[in-house]
């Protein structure tokens, strides 16, 4: 028998269906698109709409990063780079300006994206009004009526309860002045990397059969209260104890036997690369 | 010179089933109470005609299965409804039929000039989110965007009706049947609507909370001026709220008048039957 070998794991079939839902969701921002979700080699709510996006879109001259929360080396990240430079021979690389597609869970690398570059998000739960309205029916009609209260009511009640608004990953955001869309577990660091970046941004969620997208230079705005603005988390007075980063979102440690916290990049290839140019002058004044 | 309506509903019919001709006619012969029984048709509300004037409480009394709740649920466009009209006294809406307009333009409406109080509170509060943001969330859907105002007249709306405002962040599910209804009350009244439907509020509550509700009621309209329609199966609620009343029977409207004229002096013999069972 004869095994033919598809590029990029997907018959044309699919990857064609993949790629019209991602052209619908580009058309429409911030509007989900259901798709087909198909079986892949990783389980359900493992990445399998970023995967499926991913194989979609990839070409033979394409260069992949795959990161799982900010780091390139964890499992997941690293049996999806596996998987399609298996099936597809594409290089992988953690360099992230090096990438043309960044498949990237819960969090938007550091490094600015520019307009040569494709970042897919893996999404858990696409539905913004899920919480709130549990029937898919329900939240179509909310969507397309643009009754956002829902939404809206989250926020407030948590303000009512706790004193402030208490997401820390997928704060809501509005696209293009119309869709509320959940940004994927991303911090809320991060959603202002969404407003009007120069890269496509798609989100796929597997298990939910969903496609969307914020297209190029589109408006992102999220969710806040005339009273209550919006706030990134505080990274004030703290600083990355590899590179010295103060400016970046920054992952809270515990050193075991002191007690004492300490910050580090979550970023990895981020504070990578900050550390190799430092070692690298230090050699030069070394040198000299 | 008349005052003109703030609501005008003509002719609203909500049937379930196609209808035919044996039952097209208002008065046919072959129908059971409201089935057809060649084709199967249900007819909830058939042919009801009213005008709700600015500041007056209109009741509307009948038996359980009349069709009361369904004219309320039309007219909140909880249902859609068969045929029929209904046109608002506003700038907005002016000579408009309401039941024309698209999803998105009802749902202003009912936002910003109706108030629902449904039976069950079930319906009408989200029972998993304190009180306090169960008004919340009529203002923002309103166009609200501010949580100091919102909370305020949250607050104020409490106080109105009487519920402890120590109480305000807790979830209405852990209230009882009657702070529960008030709770309701007060979403309903949140953003100063001027029309307020009540749907058999008091059913399912023991006396002295019905009065205590009832009160609460009666000083809103005297206060703000809300036009209100009260439905009701419960006549002493009705001769207590409504200046007039329409009554119901197999979803038609078998008699309407002043509520004493109504209840002192019955015409048709389902009222006189419903009236005098009463004492």
């Amino acid at each position: 028998m004869k095994l033919i070998r598809h590029f990029a794991y997907f018959d044309e079939g699919a990857k064609k269906e993949i790629r019209r839902a991602t052209l619908k969701a580009v058309a429409i921002p911030g509007y989900q698109v259901p798709f087909a979700s198909r079986e892949v080699p990783i389980g359900r709510g493992w990445g399998t709409g970023g995967l499926q996006l991913t194989l979609s879109l990839i070409g033979k001259n394409d260069v992949l990063k795959v990161i799982d929360q900010g780091s390139d080396e964890s499992v997941n990240a690293v049996s999806i780079k596996k998987l399609v430079q298996e099936t597809t021979g594409v290089s992988c690389t953690d360099d992230t300006r090096k990438a043309s597609i960044i498949q990237s869970r819960h969090r938007i690398p550091e490094v600015p994206l520019t307009k040569e570059q494709i970042i897919v998000l893996q999404v858990p739960e696409p539905e913004p009004l899920r919480d709130i309205e549990k029937s898919e029916h329900q939240t179509k009609i909310l969507h397309a009526e643009e009754d956002y209260s829902g939404a809206w009511l989250q926020l407030f009640e948590q303000i009512m309860i706790i004193g402030s608004t208490t997401t820390h990953a997928n704060h809501p955001v509005v696209v293009n002045n119309r869709y509320v869309m959940a940004p994927s577990p991303i911090p809320r660091f991060d959603n202002e990397k969404m407003h009007q970046s120069e890269a496509l941004i798609l989100l796929g969620a597997g298990r939910e059969k969903k496609i969307y997208a914020v297209p190029p230079y589109t408006n992102v705005t999220s969710l806040a209260f005339d009273d209550y603005t919006f706030r990134v988390e505080n990274f004030d007075g703290k600083a990355c104890h590899l590179c010295n980063a103060t400016d970046v979102f920054l992952d809270e440690l515990v050193n075991e036997e002191t007690g004492e916290t300490y910050f580090q990049c979550n970023d990895s290839s981020y504070c990578l690369e900050r550390l190799n140019k430092k070692t690298s002058r230090e050699e030069v004044e070394v040198n000299v | 010179m008349f005052e003109q309506p703030l609501l005008q509903v003509k002719n609203v019919t909500k049937k379930y089933g196609a209808g035919c001709q044996k039952c097209a006619a208002l008065h046919s012969e072959v129908m059971i109470k409201n089935y057809c029984p060649v084709c199967r048709t249900v007819y909830a509300c058939r042919d009801v005609s009213f005008d709700l004037y600015s500041g007056e409480i209109l009741g509307i009394v009948g038996e359980s299965g009349s069709g009361k709740s369904t004219l309320m649920q039309c007219l909140y466009f909880d249902l859609e409804t068969s045929s029929g009209e209904v046109y608002m006294e506003s700038s907005e809406w002016q000579g408009e039929n309401l039941f024309y307009l698209s999803a998105k333009q009802k749902r202003s409406i009912r936002n910003s000039k109706f108030g629902m109080v449904y039976q069950n509170p079930i319906h009408g509060l989200k029972m998993e989110y304190s009180a306090i943001s169960n008004i919340g969330e009529k203002l923002i859907a309103a166009g609200n965007r501010n949580v100091k105002e919102m909370e305020s007249i949250g607050n104020t709306l409490f106080r109105e009706v009487e519920i402890p405002l120590f109480r305000s962040k807790e979830k209405p599910l852990h209230f009882s049947g009657g702070m529960q209804q008030r709770v309701q009350i007060a979403k309903a009244l949140s953003n100063n609507p001027p029309i307020l439907f009540l749907d058999e509020i008091t059913t399912g509550l023991d006396l002295s909370v019905q009065a205590n509700v009832l009160d609460v009621i009666k000083n809103i309209q005297v206060e703000y001026g809300v036009s209100m329609i009260v439905v009701s199966h419960d006549l002493a609620v009705i001769r207590m709220l409504a200046d007039r009343t329409l009554v119901m029977l197999d979803g038609q409207v078998i008699e309407k008048g002043l509520t004493d004229q109504i209840l002192e002096d019955p015409q048709h013999h389902f009222t006189q039957q419903l009236v005098y069972s009463l004492i």
